[in-house]
């Protein structure tokens, strides 16, 4: 039993983390339909940022807050340098764009820092916690937290704020949204911004335990990938859920078949999700008028 | 002094002249039709006036503003409103959010006062939805408020895109083919909303097929053909403008009519 409680204790640890992944995804797709595979670079970025600020000498907290806003400034000059002039473009084509933003963003961390793994300390020490006679790290409890904390900012941000809705309007018709007066440029350059700082947020975070260096994006953005397809692409509770899920299920498979097949777990899902419900646990019906 | 004035407008498509040199004006409370042959360049000029295209001659002043090439977003916030021929609605939402959507300039308020609910925030949305209600009702559409927008008719689609474009309370609406698609008795429905919106002071632009509705409720028509102006007047005076007849059936038939009179 202790056993199935520690699988359950890591698995939902780094499904907290395939949460934020899939969170960030979850606006950008809002706003454009666009699924934007540089994701898990912005997890990355937020990491390393955060190590070499923390390195150079600045405080923790203040390096966090700097890696969060200069990986949102790179959303935005991502939209704006490369999303932005291919309006108009096939959905497709705009997520390749991002495949190759997301390698071009890898090459340049390559070469701006380096090709080692970094991390730096845990926010509450890393004196283990027992819970049921598992252990947990301080740190899992912050990345849960901070899961927690932006889905339900951003459930309030879709549901609640004007801004939130014109997002979803945005998507819905992005026509018949300048029609009605919001501004679509800014809606996406807002979108790619919180995304960002989203994933950045989810690097910081995650760091102390799982280490950063310039190539853990790719994997965290197809797993994340994976989560909000599996909860159903667009919505935050999809994204939460999906990520959690998706998370116990590797631990799960990692303890009782092989670590070997961890990441497989990942893509199984996907396949069987496009097999059997495209539209994922929370997706809405797609209907398309002819 | 004119609402709307349009100065020489004019673009291409690829040497193509799809729209050239064309000018007319628009007042409050006024009506007035573009008419011609089909592609003569009549929903090219609405997207140019609307900020769809930017042109590549000529001016748009509204109210005496140079708009010219603005943004639509930009163009709603100074009262000019359009619906589309080929319809652009939020499929996904239900016909009441839609027609809410329309009040998006007029909803707004701090960000934080909508996160905590705060009764202003809440007061705001009850008056758009109030409004939306209302302007539904004028429509026709109250009944169908609750469903999605994707399963309407084309007819009411229709009137739906010109209840959320009322919802903007707009000084200058433009209106592609309102009638297109919609049976005698909804056109004719039309028709009536049309009149009392402009009645209101509100100046309408309107391409319309329906020669009949053209001709009824129009103060000035504007005829187009291979995107000139060849006519423009009263519509009893361009009716008979054989220059008109012409664009429409072709010389020979002018020529019958001619031997005819």
């Amino acid at each position: 039993m202790p056993e199935l409680m520690q699988f359950l204790l890591s698995g939902v640890t780094v499904g907290a983390v395939y949460a934020l992944v899939a969170l960030g995804f979850t606006i950008i797709y809002n706003a454009s339909d666009v699924v934007n595979f540089a994701q898990g670079e912005f997890v990355m970025l937020g990491g390393m940022f955060t190590v070499f600020a923390f390195e150079a000498g600045l405080p923790l907290p203040l390096a966090a807050l700097l890696a969060i806003i200069a990986t949102a400034a790179i959303g935005v000059a991502l939209n704006k340098l490369a999303i932005e002039p291919a309006r108009g473009a096939p959905v497709v084509s705009l997520i390749i764009i991002t495949i190759g933003a997301s390698i071009l963003i890898r090459g340049l961390t390559q070469i701006a820092f380096d090709k080692q793994l970094h991390r730096f300390p845990a926010f509450s020490g890393d004196a283990p916690i027992q819970i049921v006679g598992a252990t947990m790290l301080p740190q899992s409890l912050w990345v849960i937290a901070g899961a927690l904390a932006i889905f339900v900012g951003l459930w309030l941000f879709f549901t609640r704020t004007l801004t939130g809705r014109a997002v979803l309007a945005t998507a819905n018709n992005r026509i018949a949204a300048q029609l009605v007066g919001i501004n679509t440029k800014y809606v996406m350059t807002l979108s790619f911004a919180l995304s960002a700082a989203i994933g950045a947020l989810a690097g910081v975070l995650v760091t102390p335990i799982t280490l950063t260096g310039y190539d853990i994006g790719i994997a965290l953005a197809l797993k994340g990938f994976a989560a909000a397809m599996l909860g159903g692409m667009g919505n935050p509770k999809g994204a939460l859920v999906g990520g959690l899920l998706l998370g116990v299920i590797e631990a799960l498979t990692a303890g009782y078949l092989s670590s070997q097949y961890k990441d497989a777990a990942a893509f199984v899902i996907i396949l069987a999700v496009l097999f059997a419900m495209p539209q994922g646990l929370f997706g809405r019906q797609s209907t398309d008028r002819v | 002094m004119s609402l709307l004035q349009i100065e020489g407008l004019g673009i291409d498509f690829g040497g193509l002249r799809a729209v050239h040199d064309v000018s007319f004006s628009l007042g409050a409370g006024e009506i007035v039709s573009v008419i011609g042959p089909n592609g003569a360049g009549k929903t090219t000029l609405f997207n140019m006036i609307s900020g769809v295209y930017r042109p590549e001659h000529g001016r748009v002043r509204l109210a005496g503003e140079d708009v010219t090439g603005i943004e639509p977003h930009l163009l709603a916030r100074r009262g000019l409103s359009r619906t589309f021929q080929n319809l652009q609605i939020f499929q996904a939402m239900t016909v009441l959010e839609n027609a809410i959507a329309g009040h998006h300039l007029h909803e707004k308020g701090p960000v934080l006062a909508d996160l905590l609910s705060l009764p202003s925030s809440r007061r705001r949305a009850a008056e758009a939805e109030a409004s939306a209600r209302m302007l539904l009702d004028r429509v026709g559409l109250g009944r169908a408020e609750a469903q999605e927008a994707g399963s309407l008719s084309y007819g009411a689609l229709k009137r739906l895109e010109i209840a959320r474009a009322l919802a903007l309370k707009p000084r200058v609406l433009l209106l592609d083919e309102p009638a297109a698609g919609c049976n005698a008795v909804e056109t004719e429905e039309i028709d009536r909303l049309i009149a009392e919106v402009a009645a209101e002071g509100v100046a309408i632009l309107l391409v319309e097929h329906d020669m009949k509705m053209v001709m009824r409720i129009s103060n000035h028509i504007v005829v187009l053909d291979h995107g000139e102006k060849i006519a423009e007047g009263a519509p009893a005076k361009v009716s008979r403008d054989p220059r008109v007849i012409e664009a429409y059936l072709g010389p020979q038939v002018r020529e019958t009519a001619d031997a005819h009179g």
